[in-house]
């Protein structure tokens, strides 16, 4: 596999208004990483996936993908850039007036020229992937959570995507089917060669599916280190970040921070 | 581009394969399943193998098409789909998405008979559900009275704020023009009795026993009972008011009592608002016909008396109630989905128009009746 980076920030500043949320965030992300940003409650991560899917503007630095920035592209430009990206939600986001097949067909319908034939078959394709198969005809609040979300990963990954955005994507389900989602992440990155960028502070999830992450911090507003999960464990040289990645079990041991 | 085709070859034990040229991608259109069908029904195939030609691609198109191919090929032959020519990549897919067992139930779909015997039942419901909200809303009003209800005055005082003084505005509009209304239709009746000065009594009364009350009343069902119906219907998709409940506050004395409370104080007062604007609409077209403001005002002070005012000032207080009713009622009952306060939204609108119309109408025969 051939390491290209896919989405690099750099010298990434994020800002609601004048209020601060993160600055100085420098980091690589390559092809066929799952990327996962860390960190606790209320620094920012949510905001920083915001601003790579190019719902805010970064308020100075820049995020590139493939060499390219969002916000300096052209109306044009930006479409094709949003059709490579998949996003979902924390709750799944499913528009709950049109049912799973409908929510799945809107960027079929946007974007591709299918005939209803065609869309049909790629919906119930897209759905036996996530696990959904024979769903078509649900309405999002006929089904659980968790399949709810399940179908927002259906709808994200449409389109093919190249890189697929996921805000908390075990939050509010059980282990097992948190379990089950990562595996699902895991098996659609190996077999669609998708680069997977992660919200999470699931300690679980983070080893067992992170390649590469960031660690945002809340209180001094930056990255304390970036690196492969196991690695940050293991040899940051952030007191904080081993702390947090053992849930505690490394405070008081080394005071370097 | 080069177009999708596929070749078929029975093999001698009982297999078929299945040669896939050229691009099976997304901007193609793929070829049917019916040569593989009907070899399928001629011959006994216990596997179809996949194979690839060197100028063979593929992308999610070709996942959907196999998916649909044994979709189509299960009811007639048992036969097992091999991919291990193909790209692995394929065949993990395939694994993926036949990891789980497809899912056989429909969603419930009702026959027309069921849908109308569904809704009668539900106007039976909500007539029921209206008559229990009411009721819950006098406990409420009880619990208020006697001080034991959790509703504040801050609440009530920024509701009042926003129903009251930032509805002046458009009451003013309304009421300005609404008077105009009556002055122009009293005119012309009366030019031809040569009684145009009457027509001040005409406007005067019209403002204070209708029009004033009912005009208010309308504006505001649209423009504070949608937003109460809008607002309560957000906190219950947001399970806001689940939360109120388990604080052990009861939704009814926190968020309904205010609102009505607020309606209650503002409603009666921009009717007497409108009545007056209403009146100096009317003086505008009057005065330009011939009469002083100096005989209009006269007029109108011969005009009305203060029975005329208090039952437009009854009615108003019983549209703000009603008007509460419409919005609280739908808000409170709103579904758990975007869609579902949008549809509240609406039915707080209507209810509340059609509690107007008909409680107007009721009221005016009582009047009647009474003699006042």
């Amino acid at each position: 596999m051939t390491t290209r980076a896919v989405i690099e920030a750099k010298a990434l500043t994020l800002s609601y208004g004048s209020h601060l949320i993160q600055q100085n965030l420098n980091f690589t992300i390559e092809k066929g990483d799952i990327f996962v940003v860390m960190g606790g409650s209320g620094c920012g991560k949510s905001t920083l996936l915001k601003h790579m899917i190019g719902l805010y503007q970064p308020a100075s630095g820049e995020i590139l993908f493939h060499g390219k920035n969002y916000f300096h592209a052209s109306e044009k430009e930006q479409l094709a850039m949003q059709q490579q990206w998949g996003v979902t939600y924390q709750g799944g986001a499913l528009f709950s007036d049109k049912t799973i097949a409908e929510n799945v067909a809107l960027p079929l319908e946007q974007y591709t020229q299918l005939n209803r034939k065609e869309r049909s078959e790629l919906i119930s394709y897209k759905l036996s992937l996530v696990g959904l198969a024979g769903f078509e005809n649900y309405y999002p609040s006929q089904i659980s959570g968790g399949m709810c979300k399940r179908a927002g990963l259906a709808r994200a990954i449409a389109l093919d995507p190249e890189i697929l955005f996921f805000d908390e994507p075990s939050a509010g389900l059980d282990p097992l089917s948190a379990r089950r989602l990562d595996e699902l992440i895991l098996q659609l990155r190996d077999s669609t060669e998708a680069t997977v960028v992660i919200v999470t502070h699931e300690l679980a999830s983070i080893f067992a599916i992170g390649s590469n992450g960031v660690f945002l911090d809340a209180a001094t507003k930056t990255q304390l280190d970036c690196g492969s999960p196991q690695q940050l464990l293991n040899n940051s040289s952030s007191q904080v970040v081993r702390a947090f990645l053992s849930r505690g079990d490394y405070i008081g041991e080394g005071a370097q921070a | 581009m080069n177009q999708a085709t596929f070749s078929l070859n029975v093999t001698a034990v009982s297999t078929l394969e299945v040669t896939l040229h050229g691009g099976w991608l997304m901007q193609n259109s793929l070829p049917t399943h019916q040569p593989l069908k009907s070899v399928l029904v001629d011959y006994q195939i216990s596997a179809v193998i996949f194979k690839a030609s060197n100028h063979f691609q593929w992308d999610s198109k070709l996942m959907a098409w196999l998916l649909e191919c044994q979709r189509h090929l299960a009811a007639i032959s048992d036969a097992q789909f091999d991919f291990h020519y193909l790209p692995v990549e394929i065949s993990e897919l395939w694994q993926l998405a036949n990891a789980v067992t497809p899912n056989v139930e429909t969603p419930p779909i009702k026959n027309l008979q069921q849908q109308l015997l569904d809704k009668l039942e539900h106007i039976g419901d909500s007539v029921l559900n209206n008559l229990a909200f009411i009721g819950g809303l006098c406990i409420a009003f009880y619990h208020w009275a006697i001080g034991k209800g959790s509703a504040r005055w801050a609440d009530i005082m920024t509701l009042c704020h926003q129903s009251g003084p930032q509805a002046l505005p458009i009451i003013t509009l309304q009421s300005v023009l609404v008077g105009m209304i009556l002055a122009y239709l009293g005119v012309v009746q009366l030019k031809q009795f040569g009684a145009e000065v009457y027509v001040s009594d005409l406007v005067a009364l019209g403002m204070v026993r209708e029009m004033g009350a009912l005009m208010t009343a309308i504006v505001m069902s649209g423009r504070t009972g949608a937003a109460y119906a809008a607002q309560l219907g957000t906190m219950q998709v947001n399970e806001e008011i689940d939360a109120l409940t388990t604080l052990g506050i009861k939704p009814m004395d926190y968020l309904i009592v205010p609102r009505t409370l607020a309606l209650l104080i503002t409603i009666p007062l921009l009717s007497l608002y409108s009545n007056i604007l209403g009146m100096i609409g009317g003086g505008l077209v009057a005065t330009g016909m011939n009469i002083t403001w100096r005989m209009y005002l006269f007029q109108i002070q011969e005009a009305i008396t203060f029975s005329d005012i208090a039952t437009g000032l009854f009615k108003s207080l019983i549209f703000a109630a009603l008007i509460a009713i419409a919005g609280c009622r739908a808000g409170l009952a709103c579904g758990r989905s975007s869609a579902a306060v949008g549809q509240a939204t609406t039915n707080a609108v209507v209810a509340a128009i059609i509690y107007l119309v008909v409680a107007d109408a009721a009221l005016n025969i009582i009047y009647y009746h009474l003699g006042i």
